[in-house]
């Protein structure tokens, strides 16, 4: 095996977890940044033959990975290897000139900056810190610094989101002119606080928000932006061979490629097993200070189970799936009934295998679609 | 024992007006058992007989008293086996009539009484419970001696709790019913009232000895099934099981037929002996047909095994219990059953779900109906997807209602009555405040949920009976219920057609909230024929996404939608339409709830 090309970095901390978040995070803890970037430097030597020479893509994800503490910021992403790709997610109210131009300087080429909304209520509802204005300077500061491949993340479906808050958004986004958007409906999980302070709303808005993933397809495309992926949205390239602005780590994931992720919660699939990181600071620092792999729950990923996560993957994107791996991981009566509904088009031919896609259609319902075409 | 010292009595009361009671109290006074044994003998008497290898409730007990030979008939508690009820009381020749003290009359010791007069039986009136404070003896005897044209005076009043008045009873048995009559040198005549099944001695028949001798090891028949067997044991229960080697006339007993299918011995039956055949059966044999039929199907459509197996170990203790192999595209495979009645079928299916421990769907019941095509013979429907679309004529089964209020509930008891296509039919004043009211009802119009109306309606008091009394033609038609296009037969009703279209209007909604939405619009549609009567959409889902999957949670997405498409092979499948079961459990209860 010539190793992953893709490296996720985990960077955990906050200034506030939000009602909202699942993922894992740690509020504050200033004092132990340094000591986590040596942890996760340790980490990566130790895994770094499991890695390729050549590194494609390298995304540092949180958290809040601008929230770190700047010079332990710098000594990790100075020493991480260099990729065609690397971002780095950021929170607005932490991009600073000083913060971009740090970015800029340790090599990252793409910023994933965390908009989520431009109403002021409704970032109070999601208790985000930034104002509509900090986003936008945020936006500004990166240009400035010299970006120009910005992502903004937007969520829709918050509760007391109408469907005029929605469309300020969209045009709020879409006058930055961010070469990629990912929107993402808002998604109250149990056992949130937020769930707990806003389930019953979200569940009885559900109808009327029904309409907004349409809503956001329609704007973003309309306004020329490739819908790539079930939530993912970016520029078309102007000439035929300008830079593709999907975004080069996910899509490794999408198409099923392997990656190696470090850091607390991190999650790695390479050759044919997924493991997991502990989710807790002290032990993960501990193991890697004493030269020991931090502890991780594995998972073994038999073909038949890599065969169907390539399907489930693969078609959230808007590119056609080539069955040839994964026939198996597809119900062929649910296939037919699929594309009699008109929500899947199937290319067959004689020399490469059947390609699968979905239709438009298809794609707003493809959990729906996935899991009937699951065998 | 001389036919003349011989008394054959039954004891017919409500239920919980002390039935059982009394029959613990004169098995005590009359030495059956000691008081010690009551509880082990009696009350215990499953695992008594389980020593004995044997699992047969005492049907009939036979005591001494006073030198003569009493025996104890007992009657099944309630309304669907009026015929069995009916043939227990013909093995007698007098019946204890028991009303509670603080309740008096109730539906049930109408029927009951009614029933007992018809078979000529010499009635005993007795007013139990009169220990209790709210208890008024002396409303409840009035009552009672009115209702069967007797004096107040000739009322017993006693307490079966505290034994108070007890011997008066027997001491009545003895005075005032006749001694059997039958022909001591006839052809041998015997009435089978009851029978029941054992595993290891197979069919025990019940009878009454009318005329002539039984021997054990005699070759026997059934005179109007035709079924020969030779009487393995003979015996009576004291309170347990006795072998006695003969059953003369006028005695009460069992016999141990070794026959392996209760349904070859029916109740109502005559037994005779083959070397010396009676030509005449005793009359009133009845083949007792179902009248209400649901489909039973297991809501684990692997327990279908089970449910075949537990139903035909009921139906060896049930000669009345009918059932078919039943497939519905909705619900899977199952069996359409028939029961004489509500009860019957509530008992049956608590007895599946305890005893065999079997979790079942049940469909809303319907009654049997009789069709003639056009151009076609007669026949029986027991399923509305069979009723056939077009018909000459169709008859539904009606019961005449008795029902027992107090008068200020009369006009709610009215006006459920009319709602229900009832005809009124008499109005009698039992007392001051009660009231005896008799319709003739559609049965359909009561096997759904007749009587929790009824019982709802007079705050619990009325008390209610019924007589199926014979088919009569109706305006019946068949809605038929789609589902994106595909009728539904589980859903299937055969109703009336003043009613098809609100109640066809009900369904097609509340089927429309449990539906799930689907990814293309689902219309649901409730039909007469190729005529639709009432339409409602469940619209396609407009969406239905994973909002996001990066590498971080791929095998908890992809476990989330393998558990959605497990989830979706639970569904039935109608035509393109997954359907959970229990959006059909919810229909079907619907069918009973009536706004």
């Amino acid at each position: 095996m010539s190793g992953a090309r893709h490296l996720y970095v985990h960077l955990p901390f906050c200034a506030h977890r939000c009602g909202y978040c699942d993922f894992v995070t740690l509020v504050g803890r200033s004092e132990q940044h340094g000591g986590y970037v040596d942890a996760l430097l340790a980490e990566l030597r130790l895994e770094r033959e499991l890695l390729a020479t050549e590194v494609e893509t390298v995304f540092v994800g949180g958290g809040t990975p601008t929230f770190t503490e700047p010079h332990a910021l710098a000594r990790l992403l100075s020493s991480l290897p260099d990729a065609e790709e690397k971002t780095v997610e950021a929170n607005p109210e932490t991009v600073t000139p000083g913060l971009a131009a740090l970015l800029q300087e340790q090599g990252v080429n793409r910023v994933s900056l965390g908009a989520q909304s431009f109403r002021p209520h409704l970032l109070a509802t999601l208790e985000r810190v930034a104002q509509p204005d900090t986003v936008r300077r945020a936006f500004y500061h990166l240009r400035d610094a010299g970006f120009d491949n910005i992502s903004l993340d937007l969520i829709y479906g918050i509760p007391g989101q109408t469907a005029s808050d929605l469309d300020a958004d969209l045009d709020a986004a879409l006058a930055l002119g961010p070469e990629h958007l990912s929107c993402y409906e808002l998604e109250a999980k149990p056992g949130t606080r937020f769930t707990h302070a806003h389930g019953a709303e979200l569940a009885l808005q559900a109808d009327a928000m029904e309409m907004y993933f349409e809503v956001v397809v329609e704007r973003l495309t309309g306004a020329g932006y490739r819908w790539y992926e079930t939530a993912n949205f970016c520029r078309a390239p102007s000439l035929p061979h300008g830079p593709d602005l999907r975004s080069q780590h996910n899509l490794a994931y999408w198409r099923g490629r392997d990656y190696l992720g470090v850091g607390i919660g991190a999650v790695s699939t390479i050759d044919g097993t997924r493991w997991t990181n502990t989710p807790r600071l002290a032990p993960y620092i501990a193991a890697l200070g004493s030269g020991e792999r931090p502890p991780r729950e594995h998972e073994p990923l038999p073909d038949a189970t890599r065969a169907r996560e390539r399907l489930m993957l693969g078609l959230r994107l808007d590119e056609p799936l080539e069955l040839v791996g994964s026939s198996d991981a597809v119900d062929a009566d649910a296939l037919a009934r699929m594309e009699r509904l008109g929500l899947v088009r199937v290319r067959r031919s004689s020399s490469v295998g059947a390609h699968i896609a979905l239709t438009p259609r298809g794609r707003l319902l493809g959990g729906g679609v996935t899991a009937e075409l699951l065998a | 024992m001389p036919q003349d010292r011989i008394r054959n009595f039954s004891i017919i009361a409500h239920i919980d007006h002390g039935k059982s009671t009394l029959a613990d109290r004169i098995l005590e006074l009359t030495h059956a058992v000691s008081q010690r044994e009551m509880r082990d003998q009696v009350l215990d008497t499953m695992d008594l007989e389980r020593e004995r290898g044997i699992t047969i409730k005492a049907q009939a007990v036979r005591v001494n008293w006073k030198g003569y030979q009493l025996n104890l008939i007992d009657t099944p508690g309630h309304v669907d086996f009026t015929y069995e009820v009916s043939r227990s009381l013909q093995a007698c020749e007098g019946a204890l009539l028991v009303v509670d003290a603080a309740q008096g009359t109730q539906a049930q010791t109408l029927a009951n009484a009614y029933l007992a007069i018809e078979n000529d039986l010499e009635i005993v009136p007795v007013v139990n419970k009169i220990d209790l404070p709210q208890a008024d003896p002396s409303a409840a005897a009035a009552e009672l001696a009115d209702l069967i044209g007797d004096t107040p005076e000739h009322v017993l009043r006693i307490s079966a709790k505290t034994g108070e008045g007890v011997e008066d009873v027997l001491d009545a048995i003895i005075g005032r019913v006749h001694a059997p009559a039958g022909d001591q040198v006839a052809p041998a005549r015997a009435l089978i009232f009851d029978s029941s099944y054992d595993q290891y001695r197979g069919v025990v028949a019940f009878v009454r000895v009318v005329d002539g001798t039984f021997s054990q090891r005699e070759p026997l028949r059934a005179m109007a099934q035709g079924t020969r067997f030779e009487a393995e044991e003979l015996g009576f229960f004291s309170p347990t099981m006795r072998s006695s080697g003969s059953l003369s006339a006028g005695e009460v007993g069992y016999v141990i037929t070794g026959l392996k299918d209760v349904s070859k011995l029916r109740v109502g039956d005559t037994l005779t002996s083959e070397r010396r055949s009676a030509t005449e059966p005793l009359p009133g044999y009845k083949d007792v047909k179902p009248m209400v039929f649901a489909g039973l199907f297991p809501t684990d459509s692997d327990d279908y095994p089970e449910l075949r197996d537990a139903l035909e170990r009921l139906k060896l203790n049930d000669a009345a219990l009918f059932y078919e192999p039943e497939t519905s595209q909705a619900l899977g495979f199952g069996f359409r059953c028939g029961f004489l009645g509500l009860l019957h079928m509530e008992i049956v299916r608590e007895r599946l779900e305890r005893e065999f421990d079997l979790d079942l769907l049940v469909t809303a019941p319907n009654v049997a109906y009789r069709v003639q095509p056009p151009n076609g013979e007669w026949h029986e429907v027991h399923t509305p997807s069979d009723m056939p679309a077009e018909v000459e004529e169709v008859e539904e089964p009606y019961i005449k209602a008795s029902i027992i209020v107090p008068k200020e509930y009369v006009g709610a008891v009215m006006e459920l009555n009319n709602e229900r296509r009832g005809r009124f039919d008499h109005l009698e004043y039992l007392s001051e405040d009660r009231v005896h009211l008799t319709y003739e009802l559609p049965l359909a119009e009561i096997v759904l949920d007749y009587y929790d109306q009824l019982k709802s309606r007079t705050r619990g008091y009325a008390s209610f009976d019924y007589d199926v009394i014979g088919f009569r033609p109706g305006k019946l038609v068949r809605v038929d219920i789609l589902v994106g296009g595909e009728p539904v037969d589980a859903l299937s009703l055969v109703l009336h057609r003043d009613s098809a279209y609100e109640r066809g209007r009900a369904l097609v909604e509340r089927l429309r909230e449990e539906i799930p939405r689907q990814m293309f619009d689902v219309p649901i549609q409730a039909a007469i024929g190729s005529r639709v009567i009432a339409r409602e959409t469940v619209k396609a889902k407009r969406k239905d996404v994973l909002a996001k999957c990066y590498g971080g949670d791929i095998s908890r997405k992809r476990k989330l939608l393998e558990r959605q498409k497990a989830g979706k092979k639970r569904m039935k499948q109608v035509g393109m339409v997954e359907v959970p079961q229990e959006a059909f459990l919810a229909v079907l209860n619907l069918s009973g709830e009536r706004k």
